[in-house]
């Protein structure tokens, strides 16, 4: 019961430091959204991806971009914690360190979709075709990623002194993450070394399942995905609670 | 929360932390009795910090054993952690978050019931004075008003042992004598047992049971503060004469003067009750006819403790070779 009440809080924490920092939200959807409008419609008039538009294709992928990058931020957040010394504070508490994992996990999972939320709604605008009855399956999808890639985050920044490393995090780990998933052009006509790199790629399923909810194809049965993504979101909440549990600071 | 009664509030034994080559603490052992405020000492880098992050379970010991409450601080720590309160030297709030979020979060931690939570944090608050800024966001508050917060915080679910390192520093003197008073009153009111480090000696003269003074990641002394100052050999006079060698030659017979020491124009006797050692001085002055221009007496505080033990004042800049200067520094420090 007390588990529960400090997770609560814990989640809570998370949602009010997202409301009050509007940077934050403007900057993790201005990226995507230069993405979408300028690739996704420019390259749609040269392109066409299977059967439908490439702004269509395009618009998953993207979504998955965003929830990506949401999460794998909040996560990172660790790493400021432990600088402005409020990690102490969570440190010596009577709650076990798996709850404030799992507290942050879900926060920074719901503050994501709520990206991903405002994303989905910016794609139609630019005239994604969505239907609304496919929206609440992608955001459950969506929720179930983004505890995934918290946890990723809370993992790597348990192993972090300060913010430097973060940069190298963003380039070495989350960007290739990103272009390797089939994002932004199918992977069944990609060279062998780039398809090969993608099936290790926990994103590449992140992709293919979103796609299959919003759009109804896909490259790989959505239980292939769907396991796969099961199996590295139970993955990563472990590695996560781990890493988090050895931290001395 | 219950206690077992008899059981001590902290018993360490041997306990070490390396950082590479360093020791920051190195084989120390001390027991605190329940209840008792415990005041630890020591220049900066001496280990303090690093000893109470053990105690606290936020640092894993090198050697030896702690138990915190009865409880081992390695192998029971969620029980530790049940049983402590701590104040950090360094900043630990949520800048983001409003007072009030900070403090109701803490609570949430620590497993208080949401009305006694919502009735401690108008005390605290009350007592650190920043009921109207319970709810801005702590960014916005100043250096002190923070440290104000992060001790109601520290206070605010009433822990069995309470750690607090530096607390007051950077606060002025009526905050620091309110926050005092108010720690005391909970001390006596629910029997907590306190360890404290600060740089304030008498704050840790007038607040402390016992206080250990710590060097280097040892403890070097560990007493009653009067029994510390007692230690030093008593009070020190310093006499102004034109003729303090044969003052000296004089005094240096009695049995009950201590060290005897002339410097320009001035003699310096260490003796035990000074006071009352004074009269008696100045008529043996008198009677051989040596000229007596100023007699003051100097008692030792815990600064020429920390001095004694240490090598060094608490303030670097003030360090003297010249044992006068030192001790006017102190005297003046201490009525000032
Ligand atoms: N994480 C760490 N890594 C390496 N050395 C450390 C670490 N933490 C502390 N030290 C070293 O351990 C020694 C003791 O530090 P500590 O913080 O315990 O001192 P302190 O007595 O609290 O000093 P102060 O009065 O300045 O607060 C210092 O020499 C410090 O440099
Ligand atoms: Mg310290």
């Amino acid at each position: 019961m007390s588990e529960l009440t400090a997770i609560y809080y814990i989640w809570r924490r998370e949602l009010i430091r997202f409301s009050r920092s509007k940077s934050r939200i403007i900057g993790s959807l201005a990226m995507p959204f230069f993405f979408l409008a300028i690739i996704g419609t420019g390259l749609g008039s040269v392109v066409t991806v299977a059967n439908g538009s490439y702004l269509d294709f395009m618009a998953p992928g993207i979504l998955a971009m965003v929830v990506l990058f949401g999460s794998i931020f909040s996560g990172v957040i660790v790493i400021m914690d432990r600088q402005f010394g409020f990690l102490k504070e969570t440190m010596v508490a009577p709650v076990r360190r798996t709850s404030i994992v799992i507290g942050k996990a879900l926060g920074g999972a719901t503050t994501a979709v709520i990206q991903g939320l405002l994303m989905l709604g910016i794609a139609m605008l630019l005239g994604a075709h969505i239907e609304m009855v496919d929206i609440l399956p992608a955001v459950a999808l969506m929720f179930m990623v983004s505890v995934m890639f918290v946890s990723l985050g809370i993992a790597i920044a348990s192993t972090m002194e300060d913010m430097q490393g973060f940069q190298l995090v963003m380039n070495f780990l989350v960007m290739p993450m990103f272009f390797l998933s089939g994002a932004l052009f199918p992977l069944t006509t990609a060279p062998d070394p780039i398809r090969w790199l993608s099936y290790i790629n926990p994103m590449t399923y992140v992709v293919e399942a979103l796609r299959y909810l919003l759009t109804g194809t896909s490259t790989m049965p959505i239980a292939v995905s769907g396991g796969i993504l099961g199996f590295s979101l139970v993955l990563s909440v472990l590695l996560a609670t781990w890493l988090f549990n050895r931290i001395e600071s | 929360m219950q206690r077992t009664e008899g059981v001590n509030a902290i018993e360490v034994e041997g306990l070490t932390k390396r950082f590479g080559a360093l020791a920051a603490v190195d084989n120390v052992s001390l027991t605190i009795s329940n209840g008792e405020i415990f005041g630890l000492l020591g220049p900066n880098g001496a280990g303090k910090t690093t000893l109470i992050s053990m105690l606290v379970t936020m640092k894993r010991p090198t050697a030896g054993h702690a138990k915190v409450n009865g409880y081992d601080v390695q192998k029971q720590a969620d029980k530790v952690r049940e049983s402590i309160g701590i104040v950090f030297q360094d900043s630990s709030l949520d800048e983001e978050l409003t007072a009030y979020e900070n403090l109701e979060l803490h609570g949430a931690m620590y497993n208080m019931d949401r009305k006694e939570a919502e009735a401690r944090i108008k005390e605290v608050i009350k007592m650190v004075e920043l009921e109207d800024r319970l709810h801005h966001i702590v960014k916005t508050f100043s250096g002190g008003m923070r440290r104000r917060l992060e001790i109601a915080r520290g206070l605010l679910h009433c822990p069995d042992v309470l750690f607090l390192d530096e607390p007051t520093i950077g606060l002025d003197p009526q905050t620091r004598q309110h926050i005092w008073s108010y720690i005391k009153k909970m001390q006596k009111e629910r029997g907590i047992t306190i360890v404290i480090t600060t740089h304030y000696m008498d704050e840790a003269d007038l607040l402390c049971d016992r206080v250990a003074i710590i060097d280097h990641g040892k403890i070097i002394a560990l007493d009653k503060s009067s029994a510390l100052k007692d230690s030093l050999g008593g009070d020190i006079l310093s006499i102004e004469t034109p003729c303090s060698d044969k003052l000296k030659e004089a005094f240096g017979k009695l049995a009950w003067v201590g060290e005897a020491k002339c410097h320009d124009g001035s003699l310096t006797l260490r003796v035990t009750k000074g006071e009352q050692r004074i009269p008696v001085l100045m008529e043996i002055a008198r009677k051989k006819g040596i000229a007596v221009e100023s007699v003051s007496l100097h008692k030792p505080t815990l600064d020429d403790v920390f001095l004694h033990y240490t090598g060094k004042t608490i303030r670097e800049e003030e360090v003297s070779p010249n044992e006068s200067l030192r001790a006017r520094v102190a005297s003046r420090r201490r009525s000032g």
